[in-house]
């Protein structure tokens, strides 16, 4: 069992927590990823370490409530348990390197998760530039933060109501067609914007990391739900990633398989709104 | 079986019986069985038992017991059942065999230790499984006595895993005083009988009595403890105090073809299939969070147990048609005799000798077809079955809408990877010394599907017992 020892509302559909879980902490890194069940009758699934405290014995989760499982483990409340946290799964974000100049993309929920992978590069020597991206102001995560790690700090929203009107693309393609010198692309956010980021880089060869979400049931490499092609070989985002090359992902493939349960998904979600109330 | 050969025979001598067949065991109904999770054989009664104990020939020089990788005492086991005493029974099972309830259910005993049984000669072998379940599951429901334990020897040993390697390792060194904590990858113990193995063969509340009956002998669990990842086998030892660990992390990395269409939305892996319904009761969606998929028309691919457990929990979670697609021909088969029986009086159809070439998908990704060849049997290869080669031109396509791969599955790499030092063979599985069971690494034993490739439980059980002495002697010198 694993406590939550804080949580905040970062914004209607986006919560954070703070979870006690010190060995975890201990050991991860940047990049990797944690397989949450919540209760005796919950599903395994993963999300990102937003952050961790060491210390502390802390990690902290980033999560947008999107079906059954996020809507539940945003109903708990500081001290409640989760029952069980498993991790550090993936391998750490390369951030050990010093590139030269690091763009790095987040996109709605990804700005929380690109944050620590950032903030490394950041440490690690580079000229960080970020971009962060949301459909709406109210949406924008991370924003303060992003602001003061970066060198240069870019917003941009889908309605224009806050930044850039436009999405991370528009930004991205203009410091290219300055000619800017960009050594090193990440970005993290729903795989439409990940495919588009990868698009824009490509021409000029722009190496460019994205951080895949397929579905992961063990996240430890023995059921292969989370496969993808990389570079047209077979890969499991859970061990060989989650993050791979942005130029040789067939995204489409991804979109695809992230849609292999939706129908059941829309029962639980259904199920559980009707039970505890609030709109889909 | 054996033509009769006594029909001139002289009057006077005595009439031989005709050959007998084990005593039928009781199972569910096929076609109600099909579409439940409940347990397909319900066990001997009784009387039952003690009729298919009588007739074991007590031989002098009893074939049954070389069959069985670790060696139970099966005639001594069979001559207490006939004395009615079952609970000693299982406790001189448990003398080799600490997971009989298990092993009565799923050893492939056709190839094991009912094989040689000289009764077998001339009849059906006497049913040893089945009584070994008996007994075993005669002493969970009458409370087995814990036995008494040598104090504590001060030493403290990791497992890691809880498979059965794992468990039979553990059990075995909390039984010779040492302190033992097992570190498991997922939320629940068992390895495969817990994720792999479904309920209606093996229900999961006999994997947990003899879980907690290694933990009342006092042997810790550590869940969500993924070795390699929040700890590594060095840490443990250097850092942690352990003075030796065992490495029971089986094969649990899932094959694919190499063929087109193995990304398709509705492609699955037996592993993904089997854990989401077993470890995670999908089964019981939406009681349970974790959703299964699954199609009108399934094909798995494979023959062994793995394939025959996909197509039977296919059909009970609601597929209308399902085939094992299988290259090889009926007699290759390597899933267990009974399975193959259970799978098709359950309504499994089964295409052999074909293999399949590319599986077809629509706009959306979803299975449509699958294209398949015919395959014959030619010389035999390495492993002594004969080589399926395709037939030229004789291509075909088979109206499926979903398909379970279940071709065997590679050792998982996270532990060679973050263990250096630690001596893998070309196919990922960890090289041990046959006597001790130690790996390249002192200290550092390992057993199981991890050492072997997938086998069987009895083996990995096997293997584990003989890491635990391994164990011992390294650490006692004894
Ligand atoms: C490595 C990794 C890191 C992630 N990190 C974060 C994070 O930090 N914050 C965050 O908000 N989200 C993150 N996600 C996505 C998150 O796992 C899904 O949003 C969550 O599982 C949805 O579950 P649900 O029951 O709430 O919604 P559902 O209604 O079940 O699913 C909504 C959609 O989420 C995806 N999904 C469903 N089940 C899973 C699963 N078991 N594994 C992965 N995806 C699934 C599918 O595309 C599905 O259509 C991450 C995903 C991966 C693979
Ligand atoms: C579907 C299916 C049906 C089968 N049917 C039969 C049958 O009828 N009869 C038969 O005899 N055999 C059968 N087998 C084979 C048999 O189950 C295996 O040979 C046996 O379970 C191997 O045991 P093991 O202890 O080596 O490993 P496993 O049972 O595979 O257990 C390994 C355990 O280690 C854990 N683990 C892995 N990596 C780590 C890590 N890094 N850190 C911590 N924990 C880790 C895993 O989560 C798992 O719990 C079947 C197998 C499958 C998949
Ligand atoms: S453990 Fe398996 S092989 Fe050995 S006697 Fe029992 S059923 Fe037979
Ligand atoms: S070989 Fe067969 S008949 Fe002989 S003791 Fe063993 S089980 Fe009984
Ligand atoms: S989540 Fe199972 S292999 Fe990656």
């Amino acid at each position: 069992m694993y406590e939550i020892l804080s949580k905040k509302v970062l914004n209607e559909v986006t919560k954070m927590m703070v979870v006690a879980a010190p060995e975890i902490a201990r050991v991860c890194k940047p990049g990797q990823f944690v397989m949450i069940r919540v209760n005796e009758t919950g599903e395994r699934f993963p999300l990102t370490i937003a952050d961790f405290d060491r210390e502390k014995g802390t990690i902290t989760i980033v999560f947008q409530e999107v079906g059954k499982s996020t809507l539940l483990l945003g109903s708990l409340e500081t001290g409640d348990m989760i029952e069980d946290f498993v991790g550090p799964l993936g391998k750490p974000s390369p951030t050990e390197k010093k590139y030269g100049t690091v763009v790095a993309i987040g996109g709605g929920c990804g700005s929380a998760i690109v944050y620590p992978v950032a903030r490394a590069f950041k440490e690690a020597g580079n000229h960080l530039i970020t971009i962060n991206g949301a459909r709406s102001m109210d949406l924008l995560l991370y924003r303060d933060e992003m602001e003061t790690l970066s060198d240069e700090h870019y917003i941009t929203t889908d309605d224009g109501t806050c930044g850039v009107h436009g999405f991370v693309t528009t930004v991205l393609s203009d410091l290219i067609s300055q000619g800017r010198k960009i050594d090193l692309v990440f970005a993290v956010g729903p795989v439409p914007m990940m495919k588009f980021v990868s698009k824009t880089t490509e021409a000029q060869k722009i190496h460019t990391l994205v951080s895949l979400n397929s579905i992961m049931l063990d996240g430890t490499g023995m059921c292969g739900a989370c496969r993808v092609h990389v570079g047209g070989q077979m890969k499991f985002a859970c061990v060989d990633g989650p993050e791979f090359n942005g130029h040789e992902v067939d995204f489409d493939e991804l979109m695809g398989r992230l849609n292999a349960y939706k129908e059941k998904e829309a029962i639980s979600e259904k199920q559980w709104r009707e039970k505890h109330g609030g709109a889909s | 079986m054996m033509p009769e050969k006594n029909a001139k025979a002289p009057k006077k001598k005595r009439e031989r019986p005709p050959p007998t067949k084990k005593v039928a065991m009781p199972e569910q109904d096929p076609l109600v069985r099909n579409k439940n999770f409940q347990e397909v054989a319900l066990g001997y009664t009784e009387e039952q038992a003690l009729e298919e104990a009588n007739k074991c020939l007590q031989c002098r020089n009893p074939k049954c017991i070389g069959g069985c990788p670790v060696e139970v005492d099966i005639k001594d086991f069979i001559a207490l059942i006939r004395e009615k005493k079952f609970m000693e029974a299982a406790l001189k099972i448990k003398e080799t065999n600490s997971l009989p309830a298990v092993c009565g259910r799923v050893c492939p005993q056709e190839t094991q230790c009912e094989q040689p049984c000289i009764y077998g000669i001339r009849n059906e072998p006497i049913a040893i499984g089945r009584l070994e379940r008996f007994v075993a599951d005669y002493a969970r429901a009458h409370g087995e006595p814990i036995p008494k334990l040598p104090p504590k020897n001060g030493k403290k040993v990791g497992v890691i895993g809880s498979g059965p390697a794992s468990l039979t390792c553990a059990g075995d060194l909390v039984k010779l005083g040492y302190e033992v904590t097992i570190f498991e990858a997922f939320h629940k113990p068992g390895g495969v009988l817990a994720y792999g193995i479904p309920q209606f063969r093996l229900p999961k509340e006999i994997v947990m009595a003899e879980v907690e009956y290694l933990e009342k002998l006092g042997v810790e669990i550590k869940f969500n403890h993924v070795i390699g990842k929040i700890r590594t086998v060095l840490e443990l030892m250097n850092d942690d105090g352990y003075d030796a660990i065992f490495l029971g992390t089986g094969a649990g990395a899932p094959n694919f073809m190499r063929i087109p269409g193995m990304n398709l939305v509705t492609v699955f892996s037996a592993n993904e299939f089997l854990t989401r319904v077993n470890l995670m009761k999908a089964y019981e969606f939406p009681e349970y969070d974790t959703p299964f998929r699954i199609g009108n028309r399934v094909a798995v691919i494979g023959g062994g147990n793995v394939a025959m457990d996909a197509a039977r929990t296919s059909l009970r979670l609601g597929a209308e048609h399902v085939q094992i697609v299988y290259r090889r021909s009926r007699t290759e088969l390597p899933a267990r005799l009974e399975e193959v029986h259970h799978a098709e009086e359950e309504g499994v159809e089964f295409r052999l000798l074909t293999n399949p070439t590319e599986i077809i998908g629509n706009e959306k990704g979803e299975v449509i077809g699958m294209q398949c060849i015919k395959m014959e049997l030619g010389e035999p290869d390495e492993s002594g079955r004969r080589r399926p080669i395709p037939i030229e031109g004789s291509e075909f396509i088979v109206d499926v809408d979903m398909v379970v791969v279940a071709i065997g599955n590679s050792p998982n790499p996270i532990i060679p990877q973050t263990t250096p030092g630690l001596e893998v063979s070309k196919w990922g599985t960890i090289t041990i010394n046959e006597e001790s069971g130690m790996t390249s690494l002192p200290g550092v034993f390992a057993g199981g599907d991890i050492v072997t490739g997938a086998a069987t439980v009895i083996s990995a059980a096997g293997a584990g017992k003989q890491a635990a002495r391994g164990i011992h002697k390294y650490l006692t010198g004894e």
